[in-house]
């Protein structure tokens, strides 16, 4: 496993110690559920949820939220200007 | 009796009675929280004042009007992943260490509209990802029965909250037996409700195909009406379902006015009252019921005194009319290997959203980072814990390029296969009987350097959660001095069968 990859791609900045224990603990989950190929999946069809349901639709409407709210969920954003949230530039 | 020793019914019926009034019920549980909870930790906030306001309300509506729901005016405790509208809401972690919830979750609006009053928010780990509680970043809650022993995980604060009398009931969540596992170890009853059955809106998602909210009582007949009051089709979850538990009188009410009286449903509290007064109960009142006994949960790994009990217990209902039939689920022992690849997945996908951006704890605030990517490497490597990140890795990782099938797809037709276990053995018998754990609550420490040790902790509940199942574990007695939880296991929305049978059992063990 290329450690170093994974964790770019799940965007978790690590020390290098913290990587290799997280190395070795990741490899005997893995051994662990190497078991899964034993089992028999010839013309057996995947789970995709919990239920049964399929493609349950909903108007795509806007509900009204009074204002205190609004302010609510933006007192959370870690950095914000006046009624946006701000974020490092994505294009340089 | 204490009042915060009570029931929700013997709470319901003191203060229908006016033997006392809300405001005092709810005083004597804040009373006990503050004298017991330094040792316990069961809680992460009390919401004193939300509380007061509440039972204060809850009198109020109690004097203008006899026609009250089981649950007005009684104290609930709330897992901490369960969003209460303008209060502290954690679920553990650091990075949601100053987050307001700015909404109400769906379950909390159906209680709220009940009028209960809300205490506090319990303690769990983070993000729901362990069996302990030890992976919450407040430190860990203690087992009442035991404070060198783990309360069990994730909802291990709602079940302690419950055992130590520090409420009347508590709401859990269950994604791999976080409400079972934990309720077994504290000796109260948990509810692991069908998947579709309670709507997950503002419940801060784990592993979303698995997760279900259930109530942690003291009683089988609590949980139920809990389960009453908050299940049922919620447009804001569209994997909830239209089949509505909650009594017609329930619905569409003004808030308040519930009327319990009008309703036929199994579970009214005049219904309940009049069983219990019943004392011409049936010398076998589980007669034609036939309960399946699964080899496979009394496999190796079990505490021996864990099975002694189980089984006295399957004695004790064959003894009340059942009839016990051994079953097979072959495929339960590639379940936690299933599970283990399966949730990450989903965890790996939901925990995108703790980006140091929109909400939570930021490294973008002290203008330490440099870049867009730098916020995101920094704050999710800094506030998030050590079982969430295994997780996330674990979850990137096999769904990465090229490993798809041989791990996700693989695990999800695995997933089918043990489904189809259970609906076999349904097809022979109307519930399954088995432990709720295969050991009683282990050591403080014991197992939390060994992620697949901790993992096995709940080979008898992931099952149920991959098949989508309603479960509850009910007490049925001690093993060397620590509570052993009786797991009974029903039909896809069968849940009036399972506590049905709870019900009678409880009845008559007392």
């Amino acid at each position: 496993m290329d450690i170093d990859h994974i964790a770019k791609l799940a965007r978790i900045g690590l020390k290098e110690e913290e990587l290799k224990k997280l190395e070795g603990e990741l490899s005997a989950i893995l051994d662990f559920i190497e078991k899964l190929k034993e089992v028999d999946i010839e013309n057996v069809k995947p789970m995709t949820g919990g239920t049964d349901l399929a493609n349950i639709m909903r108007e795509d409407e806007v509900i009204p939220r009074d204002d205190k709210q609004r302010q609510r969920i933006l007192a959370n954003a870690p950095k914000r200007k006046d009624d946006y949230i701000e974020v490092k530039a994505v294009f340089e | 009796m204490n009042l915060n020793e009570l029931t929700i019914k013997q709470a319901a019926e003191g203060l229908r009675k006016k033997d006392f009034s809300s405001v005092e019920l709810t005083e004597a549980v804040l009373n006990v929280i503050k004298d017991k909870d330094k040792d316990i930790n069961a809680f992460l906030s009390v919401t004193e004042e939300l509380a007061m306001k509440q039972a204060r309300a809850a009198d109020k509506l109690m004097a203008d009007d006899e026609k009250i729901n089981p649950l007005i005016g009684v104290p609930v405790a709330v897992k901490d992943c369960i969003l209460v509208d303008g209060v502290r809401c954690t679920a553990g972690s650091k990075i949601l260490e100053n987050y307001i919830a700015p909404y109400d979750a769906t379950v909390i609006k159906k209680l709220k509209e009940a009028c209960v009053v809300i205490v506090g928010k319990t303690n769990m780990d983070e993000f729901a990802m362990g069996s302990s509680t030890e992976n919450s970043a407040y430190g860990m809650t203690k087992n009442p029965y035991d404070l060198e022993k783990v309360p069990g995980g994730s909802s291990g604060g709602s079940a302690a909250a419950v055992a130590a009398n520090e409420t009347i009931f508590a709401l859990g969540s269950d994604t791999g037996g976080s409400i079972r596992q934990p309720a077994g170890f504290c000796g109260v009853v948990g509810l692991k409700p069908t998947y579709g059955r309670v709507s997950r809106h503002g419940l801060i998602a784990m592993a979303s195909s698995h997760d279900q909210i259930g109530p942690l009582a003291k009683t089988v007949e609590d949980a139920e009406f809990v389960l009453d009051a908050i299940s049922g089709i919620d447009g804001f979850d569209s994997t909830s379902v239209s089949k509505d538990r909650r009594p017609a009188s329930w619905r569409g009410s003004p808030k308040g006015r519930l009327d319990y009286s009008t309703h036929s449903g199994q579970s009214s509290l005049k219904d309940a009252i009049n069983e219990l007064n019943n004392n011409s109960l049936p010398s076998a009142p589980l007669k034609g019921l036939k309960i399946g006994i699964p080899d496979e949960y009394f496999a190796e790994g079990i505490d021996k005194q864990v099975e002694e009990k189980i089984r006295e217990s399957i004695l004790k209902m064959e003894n009340l009319g059942a009839e016990i039939i051994s079953v097979s689920l072959p495929h339960t022992k590639y379940a936690m290997a299933c599970y283990y690849i399966i949730i990450p997945s989903e965890v790996s996908s939901n925990m995108a959203r703790y980006d140091g951006i929109k909400f939570g704890k930021s490294q973008s605030a002290n203008g330490e980072a440099q870049n867009l990517l730098e916020i995101y490497l920094k704050s999710r490597g800094e506030y998030l814990g050590r079982e969430v990140r295994r997780r996330i890795m674990l979850g990137t990782y096999v769904l990465s390029a090229g490993y798809y099938d041989a791990y996700y797809l693989r695990a999800q037709k695995v997933r089918t296969l043990v489904k189809q276990d259970f609906e076999k053995a349904f097809e022979q018998v109307d519930v399954l009987v088995a432990p709720t754990s295969p050991t009683t609550a282990f050591k403080i420490g014991e197992k939390i350097d060994d992620p697949v040790k901790m993992y096995l902790a709940d080979a008898y509940t992931i099952p149920v959660n991959l098949a989508a199942l309603p479960a509850l574990s009910m007490p049925c007695g001690l093993a060397d001095g620590l509570p052993v939880g009786l797991q009974i296991i029903g039909r896809h929305w069968d849940e009036k069968t399972i506590l049905a049978v709870g019900k009678i059992y409880e009845r008559n063990s007392r």
